[in-house]
């Protein structure tokens, strides 16, 4: 006979709390929330198992629209945040939501850590290159002379690469997706839910407010087949509206290539996701607009260790020789009796 | 054990105090655990004051790397580790200019007489050399050749001169073990299972205690040895523990009669790193140790582990707490139980690391942005550590609250004995989450029961879910709100709920008199200094009474009460009078000051002082 409880079919309403949705209209954060409600149904875990941690900043929002448990933090401590809470409950499905400010600014330094120690998290980051909840100020994100309301002259600092600073950071799990393309977004979400380890996802994510149109190249319709490149584990890299051009190695160095004309499939770069060393994912993660066109999808989904496991087996070690006993430690070592 | 055979008469006393003194790197702090450990096992009252400079090797010799160590022993109840020593080792002349001060007029003076060559003087700033120009004439000077000594006993062992002159600390502390009539037999033991895989090493160590000791017994140098016999303490079994060990074992205790599974995050800083040393080494309690990427993540993993349920829990000192600041503003606002520990040091910025004071009250109380209430709990002693941490975890629980708990480098690094007690007579409260409703009733995170404690309700639990953040709160549902009316609501109910805790607290104690002219508030570490100085002036007939704090928010609901019953309130404290701001705000009472801000803790001459000049 078989013990186990059927899970009651879950839906996407199943996963919506009753709080008023408060984004601006025509906020890409709509559709990200949109498929995560979409894929959280799909993954076989209960919304009471299911944690959101965010931090500030209008995506950090996310988890008051999330029927599951939640905590909105402060500014950049997330990563903090959910690692306290896995390490101590790695029952617990947890997720971060957090934006480019609040992970590659003031949370820098915990994105860093939590990537490195591998705990078995989801860090999805809303990049729109610009700073919303404070009205338009420029991010760690923000291309080079982007006019924002702190820059009048242009943004003088060289951005960061979101994917970039996570290879660097040990991830063993990096993939990219965009906001309006929504099948391939929650197939991301999926793939990062699955991945046992630091799942790092980032979503270009269009602020129609205060920075309209940042990733136009990437969705709109003439200029998106061009200008991105869709990879696939195992296969060619091969991109645009006729899929007639590829990225080839020449050298260390990537370029683009036309196909035909002498240079067939074969002769392109081979996707491999599971590559032990990094260096092609972050080669990828190097590619960008005009020069390139953008990797979208799976760069980088390799097996390690996870903190929590390795910290368990620590504990689980040293209760081997006995769970601890109160009288016992305070009875050991040195000791006299008064009379 | 005392020896059986005694070469020199034997001379009593009731009490002792001696201070090994040397370079950073002469191992005055193991010379000074050593006795400290024989004299408890002795059955003695002990107090330990360890000193170090904050560099962990300053240029050998010189007065900025000299670091030193004090312990008191005595056969009578002792709380201080006493204001001047009896006996003064000193490894240099840097240590001996340095630490001469204190030691009592006819004390005796014990130097290793190699180190005073023409260099070591000149690092000292000696023009002349102290040893033969007269000017220790006030004391029982000793100048013993410990370099060479120390050379000869491990001779043929094998080991350099480097090596044999690691040994030297183990000559001292023979010879002082010889003065006091202390056992060897402990510090061989301990060297058997520090040194024991190096077994020359551990033979040269052996020996070169061996030889101190024989120097003493043998030597027509010293006239006599002294002994303290054993004190009158309470029957029981003891042990002797640092403030650091109390802290971590009183949090391991905590976790165990709460339910609540330790995490501990914490970010490496001086003087709160042995609490995480020692907690890595209770795994086998299920105990989580996390050292963070820095003090703000160490202080939000534990909110993190918080709201799963554990016991989270964050150390540091007074830079690292302001760091933790905005994070524990957000535990308020989420009103999840949390405990912060802070080991004070000498600040402002990072200040005196190595040096104990008061200053961080005000930032424990008030150093948030907003109406930002937390409890503040804290000890007064080493073994105190204990109690004191189990009881702000206590009110961290109950009352669903982060709390404070201070303590301050002396009582941190100090030492004292702890009765070891019985498991079962420590306080238990294991705390109940709330399970899902069935009836499919909407639940209120920010629902309150009596003490106006939220439901501490734990991810997993089906029908519970709710999502917390540092945004203002709706009063009941907790949801996001910014209305004016609610705003004030919630501020007024998270004070009141801070409030609620002086009615779970025992009522102030006073020691001394019960009313009459003056009326000593303390807290923290400073108690052994207050409660030995009010002790002797009440037990010479003044009109004095002790009120020692261990709540300093909420204060116990009778101290208004009993400070109306004297006529003035002195507060002594190792800051500029931060107490005595918050007494004067809340009694009114023109409370006065006896302030230090030296990085030492009170001698209690420097209290007895104060009291009789103002019961004059």
């Amino acid at each position: 006979m078989s013990t186990e409880t059927a899970l009651p079919v879950l839906t996407p309403g199943d996963f919506a709390s009753d709080q008023e949705v408060r984004w601006c209209p025509g906020c890409g954060d709509y559709s990200i929330l949109a498929q995560m409600k979409k894929v959280l149904p799909t993954l076989g875990i209960a919304p009471e198992k299911t944690v959101f941690v965010s931090g500030i900043g209008c995506s950090s929002r996310f988890p008051y629209y999330m029927n599951t448990y939640g905590i909105h933090s402060i500014h950049g401590r997330a990563p903090a945040v959910a690692s306290g809470l896995k390490v101590s409950r790695p029952d617990l499905s947890v997720w971060v939501i957090t934006g480019d400010g609040d992970a590659l600014s003031i949370g820098g330094n915990h994105l860093m850590h939590a990537i490195r120690r591998n705990l078995n998290l989801n860090i999805i980051l809303f990049n729109n290159r610009i700073y919303g909840l404070t009205k338009g100020q420029y991010s760690p994100t923000s291309v080079l002379g982007q006019v924002t309301k702190s820059t009048p002259n242009g943004v003088i600092d060289n951005p960061l690469h979101p994917l970039s600073v996570a290879i660097g950071c040990e991830a063993t799990f990096v993939a990219r997706s965009i906001d309006v393309n929504i099948k391939h977004l929650s197939a991301m979400l999926k793939r990062a839910a699955e991945h046992v380890g630091t799942s790092f996802v980032e979503v270009y994510q269009n602020c129609n407010v205060f920075n309209d149109g940042a990733f136009e190249y990437a969705t709109g319709r003439d200029t998106k087949a061009d200008s991105t490149l869709e990879l696939e584990h195992g296969k060619p890299l091969i991109f645009g509206k006729n899929r007639d051009k590829g990225i080839r190695l020449n050298g260390m160095q990537p370029e683009v290539v036309e196909l035909g004309k002498g240079i067939s499939e074969d002769d392109l770069l081979f996707h491999d996701e599971k590559a032990t060393e990094p260096t092609l994912a972050y080669l990828l993660s190097r590619m960008s607009q005009p020069d390139f066109p953008e990797p979208i999808g799976v760069f980088r989904a390799i097996d390690a260790p996870r903190y929590e496991e390795r910290l368990a087996d620590q504990i689980a070690a040293a209760q081997k020789k006995g769970k601890g006993d109160l009288q016992t430690l305070f009875n050991s070592g040195e000791t006299w009796t008064v009379e | 054990m005392a020896t059986t055979t005694h070469s020199k008469p034997l001379v009593e006393l009731e009490a002792a105090t001696v201070r090994f003194c040397g370079d950073s790197g002469d191992g005055m702090q193991l010379a000074g655990t050593q006795l400290t450990n024989t004299s408890a096992l002795a059955g003695n009252d002990i107090a330990t004051f360890p000193d170090f400079p904050a560099e962990i090797r300053a240029p050998r010799g010189t007065k900025a790397g000299v670091s030193g160590f004090q312990i008191r022993f005595a056969s009578t109840e002792i709380f201080t580790p006493g204001d001047q020593v009896d006996a003064l080792v000193a490894m240099n002349p840097a240590a001996l200019t340095t630490n001469l001060v204190d030691l009592v007029p006819g004390g005796i003076l014990i130097v290793n007489k190699d180190a005073f060559d023409e260099k070591g003087m000149a690092q000292a700033g000696y023009k002349t050399n102290p040893l033969e120009d007269g000017s220790l004439d006030g004391y029982q000077l000793f100048p013993v050749e410990m370099t060479r000594l120390t050379r000869l006993a491990v001779e043929g062992l094998g080991l350099g001169q480097k090596e044999s002159d690691r040994c030297r600390n183990f000559y001292a502390m023979g010879l002082t073990f010889w003065l006091y009539d202390r056992s060897l037999e402990p510090t061989q033991r301990y060297i058997e299972e520090k040194f024991g895989k190096m077994p020359a090493v551990a033979e040269a160590n052996r020996r070169a205690l061996t030889a101190g000791y024989n120097y003493g017994e043998t030597t027509d140098a010293m006239a006599s040895q002294f002994s303290v016999q054993k004190a009158e303490l309470k029957p029981g079994l003891y042990r002797n523990i640092t403030g650091n060990q109390a802290v971590a074992w009183g949090l391991v205790t905590a976790s165990q009669r709460s339910g609540c599974e330790l995490f501990y995050g914490s970010y490496p800083i001086t003087p709160a790193s042995d609490i995480l040393h020692e907690l890595v080494r209770h795994k086998n309690f299920g105990v989580r140790t996390f050292q963070a990427e820095d003090e703000i993540a160490a202080v939000t993993s534990a909110i993190g582990a918080a709201f799963g349920g554990g016991m989270g829990v964050t150390a540091s000192s007074g830079p690292g707490i302001a760091l933790k600041t905005e994070a524990i503003g957000l535990a308020v606002m989420t009103e999840l139980p949390l405990l912060i520990i802070n080991v004070q040091r000498g600040g402002p910025s990072t200040g005196l690391p190595t040096k104990t004071e008061q200053a961080d009250l005000l930032q424990a109380l008030f150093g948030r942005n907003g109406e930002c209430p937390v409890p503040v709990v804290a000890a007064r002693s080493p073994a105190d550590c204990f109690d004191a941490t189990i009881e702000a975890w206590r009110i961290a629980t109950r009352h669903m609250t982060p709390v404070f708990l201070l303590t301050d480098g002396y009582i941190a690094n100090g030492a004292e004995p702890w009765r070891v007690p019985d498991v079962d007579s420590l306080p238990q409260f294991i705390v109940k989450h709330p399970q899902g409703t069935e009836n499919g009733d909407v639940f209120h995170p920010y629902a309150r029961d009596e003490k106006l404690a939220r439901p501490w309700a734990l991810p997993g639990t089906p029908g519970l879910m709710h999502r917390i953040g540092g945004l203002e709160k709706q009063d009941i549902t907790g949801n996001v709100n910014y209305e004016a009316a609610n705003h004030e609501h919630m501020v007024n109910l998270r004070a009141r709920k801070v409030a609620l805790v002086a009615n779970d607290i025992p009522p102030q104690e006073v020691d001394g008199a019960k009313s009459g002219k003056l009326l000593v508030i303390s807290w923290g570490g400073t108690y052994g200094a207050c409660a030995t100085a009010v002790k002797e002036v009440h037990a010479a007939g003044g009109s004095v009474g002790h009120a020692h704090l261990r709540y300093l928010n909420p204060f116990p609901s009778n101290l208004g009460d009993i400070i109306r019953r004297f006529d003035r309130v002195l507060i002594p404290e190792l800051n500029r009078g931060q107490l005595r701001m918050v007494i004067r705000a809340e009694f009114l009472v023109d409370a006065v000051g006896l302030n230090k801000i030296q990085g030492k803790p009170f001698a209690v001459r420097e209290v007895t002082e104060k009291i009789e000049a103002m019961l004059k």
